[in-house]
């Protein structure tokens, strides 16, 4: 039976009353990392402990909180404070209270810490609060609040006007306006329309949206519902990255909730609108995040790109309209309905609107989830991430993954906001962010990159399949110390040629680490070329 | 994928049959459920990996018939992507994380490692003892470097540590 708008309130205002009666709430971080160092029998031993000590205190799982490095996390809910590294010995002091002096030097305030001090959260609000498991939870703190006004208030084009008010953009990396791309799906007349959501997320040091998809499930959900109602689509798919283990789980327990409330399968909340959403696992496929060859993956075929034009929303999945939207990009869909596109467009620079998450791993102090409003400069990034390890010195950061560049030391001023990102050789990603100190070397940082494109070009186009070869045997040769200056002037002429010839992106953007590399750091390349036999 | 053991260890004639005889039948179910389409072929993949440990080429014949695809498109398909392996697994799976957090904290030295460990295997008459894998990014960079061994992550694990692992497992 479907939940009716009112009875979706009445849910959500039961869970609250619920949750209220306890004297205390903690928090466990139940997201793949902390799961790993044993988050699931620490929160076993929580809850077996405030059974036995009276039920006063409820132990509930959530979604990655952020700081990843620091885990098993648990985030008390009366003074917001968050332990890190929780064992199983610290128990008792948790449900009951009582003092420790272990566990106070591993307590931190979730707001006040300086890593968590500088963030705006929008994507990752309900981290620390909301059960990804229980659709009460996600009910309780206004999940799919958005939902039912669309539904009940707004019609389709006026969800899209919102959309394309609110100048978000997409937060896979190309950063292509998101209202834009929904008008474009939304004026195509066909009798069947697509909404396909991005969860190939490839890059190596991206995790934004495996948390996300972890620690809340259902807002992905509820921002393809709104997207598929504002472009006119019945019919969604999740396209999920065969690694991510326990977010297909927490997905498909999601799907499942939402279908026996209604808010997911046919008349939603008691309306005429219909939707249903299918899980599609993919088999470890960089390039299936380009979206032509995801839509291939979706059919049964070989992820293999095809040229666009005809782009996706005119002729996508089985050749009808498609909308393809990232997971960060539907997460930021539900808040920008309620709060009104207005509110979201104050947030951020003038071209690059609202927050993006950050992945910063690396070299840091700390590692985790960044949630910062856009044009927030990329050293303050790294500042909250506590700097580099053992205070060692940064000598760059790399954003975007393989297709991405690095920033050296001297332009970590540079804001976050895709212009600026792009105009430093750069460019936004997916939100991967690895800092590297002055052990790296820049070199072997290339040629891993091109290692990476090599592996996983597909082989149609020739530039992509032979080129990147050809630049990773290069490329190895600076690292055996072997390269002359002809093998320098051939790497850059060969990074021309994939980036202009080359069928998809993942070929075209190949090059961007060794350039960029090469612009910042070459000193690094000349220090490894053979020794010039001296003249007669 | 992690990997799954479980179901060729089972070593008593009878139990092996049950376990056999089972695993058609899930097989079939699984195809059933997806309507024998052409478009859940990676679907019907995953699925035969799962409950086989393997893709073989009388797996893939059999997959082709029941889909009603030409053979090659089904090879063409269980060869683009790196998580379907047409060789049975090995008894201890090393898979480390090559993603760049981990890289840069020293995955290298762990792959080398594990790949010296794999050819003492061999050397010693052991080929199906250790299997290598790589993994692009596992998303646990907060973790790294990561191996997984057998399922089990082992989170910020130095080459000491991932030696005195594979040598309790005896791998």
């Amino acid at each position: 039976m479907a939940l009716t708008p009112d009875e979706l309130t009445e849910r959500a205002e039961a869970e609250r009353e619920r949750t209220g009666a306890f004297r205390e709430r903690l928090h466990v971080c139940t997201a793949a990392s902390c799961q790993a160092i044993g988050s699931d029998p620490l929160r076993a031993a929580l809850q077996a402990r405030a059974k036995s000590s009276g039920g006063a205190v409820e132990v509930a799982g959530t979604g990655c909180m952020g700081l990843c490095s620091k885990g098993p996390l648990v985030r008390r809910q009366s003074d917001g404070a968050l332990f890190l590294e929780v064992e199983t010995g610290d128990v008792p002091a948790l449900v009951e209270g009582a003092p420790s002096a272990s566990l106070d030097a591993r307590r931190v305030s979730f707001e006040a810490h300086p890593f968590f001090a500088g963030q705006l959260r929008i994507v990752l609000e309900n981290a620390g609060r909301v059960d990804p498991e229980r659709i009460d939870s996600y009910l309780a703190a206004g999940g799919y609040g958005a939902l039912a006004k669309v539904l009940a208030q707004m019609k389709p084009a006026e969800v899209v006007a919102e959309v394309t008010r609110s100048g978000l953009r997409g937060r896979g990396g190309a950063g292509y306006p998101t209202g834009v791309k929904w008008q474009l799906v939304a004026k195509q007349q066909a009798d069947t329309k697509y909404v396909v959501c991005n969860a190939d997320e490839g890059d190596p040091g991206a995790f934004m949206d495996r948390s996300v998809l972890e620690g809340d499930p259902h807002r992905v959900l509820e921002g393809m519902a709104i997207a598929a109602y504002g472009v006119g689509a019945r019919l969604g798919y999740i396209y999920v990255r065969g690694e991510y283990g326990l977010a297909i789980a927490r997905l498909q327990t999601a799907i499942k909730q939402a279908e026996k409330e209604g808010l997911l399968g046919s008349r939603i909340l008691d309306t005429h609108f219909d939707f249903s959403v299918q899980i599609r696992i993919g088999a470890g496929a960089f390039v299936c995040g380009e979206e032509t060859a995801l839509i291939a993956s979706i059919e049964g075929k070989r992820g293999e790109p095809r040229p666009r034009p005809p782009y996706p929303p005119e002729k996508g999945l089985g050749g009808k309209p498609t909308l393809i939207n990232n997971v960060e990009t539907f997460a930021n869909v539900p808040p920008i309905l309620v709060r009104g596109g207005d509110w979201f467009a104050g947030i951020g620079t003038e071209k690059s609107k609202g927050t993006k998450v950050f992945a910063v791993a690396g070299k840091t102090a700390l590692t985790g989830l960044i949630e910062v409003p856009m044009g927030t400069p990329v050293r303050r990034i790294v500042e909250m991430a506590g700097g580099v390890a053992g205070g060692g010195r940064v000598k760059a950061i790399q954003t975007g993954g393989p297709s991405g560049g690095c920033i050296p030391e001297r332009l970590l001023d540079v804001p976050v906001d895709y212009e600026s990102l792009v105009a430093v050789g750069s460019m936004m990603g997916s939100g991967g962010l690895i800092v590297m100190d002055q052990d790296t070397s820049m070199v072997d940082v290339a040629r891993y990159f091109m290692e990476f494109c090599r592996d996983e070009s597909c082989g149609k186009c020739v530039p992509c399949r032979a080129g990147t070869v050809q630049m990773h045997l290069l490329l190895q040769k600076f690292c055996d110390g072997e390269a002359t200056r002809q093998d320098l002037a051939l790497l850059e002429s060969l990074a021309d040629l994939l980036r202009n010839t080359s069928l998809c992106g993942l070929g075209q953007s190949a090059p961007t680490p060794v350039m960029t590399a090469l612009r910042y750091f070459p000193e690094e390349f000349a220090a490894r070329m053979r020794k010039e036999p001296a003249g007669p | 994928m992690l990997p799954r053991g479980g179901y060729d260890m089972v070593d008593t004639a009878p139990a092996v049959k049950e376990v056999k005889d089972n695993r058609a039948k899930l097989f079939e179910r699984a195809m059933s459920r997806q309507g024998y389409a052409a478009d859940a072929l990676i679907e019907v993949l995953h699925t035969a990996q799962e409950l086989f440990g393997f893709l073989s080429m009388d797996r893939l014949r059999e997959v082709a018939r029941k889909l009603r695809l030409p053979p090659s498109r089904v090879l063409g398909v269980a060869t683009f992507y790196n998580f379907f392996s047409l060789q049975p697994k090995a008894e201890h799976t090393a898979l480390v994380c090559t993603g760049t957090a981990c890289y840069v904290a020293g995955a290298r030295a762990l792959l080398d490692l594990a790949r010296h460990r794999c050819q003492a295997a061999v050397a010693r008459g052991e080929p199906g003892k250790l299997g290598i894998q790589q993994a692009r990014c596992i998303g646990s960079c907060g973790l790294a470097p990561v191996v997984v061994l057998d399922g089990r992550i082992l989170p910020k694990v130095s080459a000491t540590a991932l030696e005195a692992q594979l040598e309790q497992v005896g791998a």
